[in-house]
């Protein structure tokens, strides 16, 4: 072995720890969430012994249910009013000249250049102002506020590796501006609207500052929740629902991978066919 | 003849498209305008101007303008939250460049599959709840936590250490929550780098570790910079890891504000506090982009 070889080898074995490491440190407490959602205590501190009960208790609790149920509710109206919004300001404000439009597109950035407290402070001030009831509409507001940033930035990343010219000659053969959205801009931003909100959906989710500004004291979400639970210990049912999330998601990734593999070895197939053939 | 009788058509034709044009604009825009400019821009400027209002008896606001809220800012008390929030928010940014780039580096070496994987890998917990898995950290750093039982078994220690509700567990929870957010624009940029200029500066003589800071970081910086702004602009107003893993003793101006919206009801104050965020937030993005980044980066 020559020197630049064992230089590389020793490179890649860094690496490898170095990833095994970073892992640890991102999945160890994720082990701990799980293995305490099988503890025994009502204390999430001490572990006391094995139980699934928690589960039992978490398929029982209606109150939790219904928060979880609201939780969802504002990340699917949030993602999609931003998702709408957004996707269509995207494609309108590229060249847009009305006066004031850079402006507007400028101040779009806004919530996620600024911290996300200043934008639920000063979102609480408008609504305190304008005499509108904190509420579940208050929360939908500043949580599709706070994500509409993100699906513009997605759906304008797609638009500007895009040929302008495509979408001319479609007007230029007659097609008007809503048959080509549809059929020619739409088709070619899907993949940047659908990561927008997969982000926006997952960022809603877990959103705590703004909702807890700008919520009502009736109207509670998981996060909200488990925050105001944290003072107390979190309960080992908030830790089995986090568990089963956690699942579905692990379970996403699996079913990609499998489906991943079936499709390389379809191919692999197909091209020794074609090999075959050929000779 | 021919000329003059053609000509009235197109034009003609090219209205009616600008009518259309016009409709397909105002659908297109309007939404996001309006959207802005009441959610965005006139809650800014009611924030502006509630920061120079005054705070009268049980939480009124009392519409007089007056400097008094900057001025209390600067003093002793309040000057030393927002300096333990810079320090904070400074470690944590550092820390999380210094090992996410890495990280960013190796992922960038892999195959495009498996470095989507780790990707993904690294997101899952965020998607789930940051918040219930940042709360293992209190089952890990306590007293007689995981970490210290282990430590004391294997007879490393023979005193817990105490690591929970310390600058120690805050930082450690900041970078668990923003770590993964922000090596997704390092590992960008230093994929889009031409390997060639590597090899380049390697055969005309240059080592590895000259390579890397003459040609690698540079050409990188943009991915690094945003980065940094991806940690650290979250990290300064985030409340909720301070509380949890700082045991109420550490306050960041996140503390601070959203003290000032609930226990002491003074808004105003509150306003000025958040004004003042802001403004130092805006002027490093303002510095991110007159080096040249890209606002798109911070996404």
């Amino acid at each position: 072995m020559n020197r630049r070889e064992k230089k590389q080898r020793a490179a890649h074995i860094a690496s490898t720890i170095y990833t095994v490491l970073l892992m640890i440190f991102i999945y160890a407490p994720v082990a701990v969430m799980i293995a305490y959602s099988f503890n025994n205590s009502r204390v999430n501190m001490v572990w006391s012994g094995f139980t699934t009960k928690y589960y039992a208790m978490l398929f029982n609790d209606s109150e939790l249910w219904g928060i979880f149920g609201i939780t969802l509710f504002v990340a699917l109206l949030a993602t999609v009013l931003g998702v709408i919004i957004g996707t269509l300001g995207a494609v309108g404000l590229r060249d847009a000249k009305f006066p004031g439009s850079k402006f507007i597109s400028e101040s779009i950035y806004f919530p996620i250049v600024i911290p996300e407290i200043v934008l639920a402070v000063a979102l609480l001030l408008l609504f305190d102002a304008s005499g509108m009831k904190l509420g579940l509409g208050t929360i939908i507001i500043g949580n599709t506020t706070l994500i509409l940033p993100y699906v513009y930035i997605t759906v304008r990343a797609r638009l500007v590796g895009m040929d302008p010219s495509i979408e001319e000659a479609s007007l230029d053969l007659g097609a008007d501006r809503f048959y080509t959205f549809m059929h020619i801009t739409l088709p070619a931003i899907v993949p940047g609207v659908l990561s927008g909100a997969f982000m926006s959906f997952s960022l809603v989710l877990d959103e705590l500052i703004v909702t807890s500004f700008l919520t009502s004291a009736e109207i509670t979400t998981l996060p909200i929740r488990v925050y105001s639970m944290v003072k107390k210990g979190v309960s080992p049912e908030i830790n089995a629902l986090t568990t089963i999330i956690f699942a579905v998601c692990m379970a996403g990734v699996l079913i990609y991978l499998i489906r991943d593999q079936i499709q390389m070895r379809k191919i692999r197939k197909e091209r020794e066919k074609a090999a075959r053939f050929s000779a | 003849m021919k000329k003059k009788d053609m000509r009235p058509k197109p034009k003609a034709r090219k209205d009616k498209k600008t009518a259309k044009a016009r409709l397909a604009s105002i659908i297109m825009n309007g939404p996001i305008t309006i959207w802005s400019i009441l959610f965005i821009i006139v809650p800014v400027v009611i924030l502006a101007v509630m920061s120079f209002m005054s705070k009268g008896p049980l939480g009124i606001v009392v519409y007089k303008p007056t400097l008094d809220n900057y001025r209390n800012i600067f003093s002793s008390m309040y000057i030393n939250v927002i300096k333990e929030s810079l320090i904070i928010a400074f470690w944590t940014t550092i820390l999380t460049v210094l090992l996410g780039y890495p990280f960013a580096s190796i992922m960038a070496k892999m195959k495009r599959k498996t470095s989507g994987l780790f990707m993904i890998l690294m997101m899952i917990p965020m998607w789930v709840s940051g918040l219930v898995i940042i709360y293992s950290f209190v089952i890990l750093f306590n007293q007689s936590g995981i970490i210290n039982t282990i430590l004391m078994k294997l007879g490393l220690i023979s005193k817990p250490l105490t690591m929970l509700y310390t600058n120690f567990s805050v930082t450690v929870g900041m970078l668990y929550m923003f770590m993964p957010f922000s090596v997704l624009p390092m590992f960008s940029s230093i994929e889009k780098l031409d390997p060639a200029l590597i090899e380049a500066s390697k055969d005309l003589g240059a080592g590895p570790v000259r390579t890397f800071f003459k040609v690698q970081l540079p050409l990188t910086s943009p991915g690094i910079f945003a980065a940094v702004l991806l940690t650290f602009i979250p990290c300064i107003g985030y409340y909720m890891v301070t509380d949890m893993l700082g045991g109420g003793t550490n306050m960041m101006i996140g503390n601070l504000i959203y003290r000032q919206f609930t226990i002491s009801r003074n808004w105003p104050f509150g306003a000025a506090l958040a004004m003042v965020l802001a403004v130092v937030i805006l002027l490093m993005v303002w510095v991110y982009k007159k080096v040249g980044g890209n606002l798109d980066d911070l996404g």
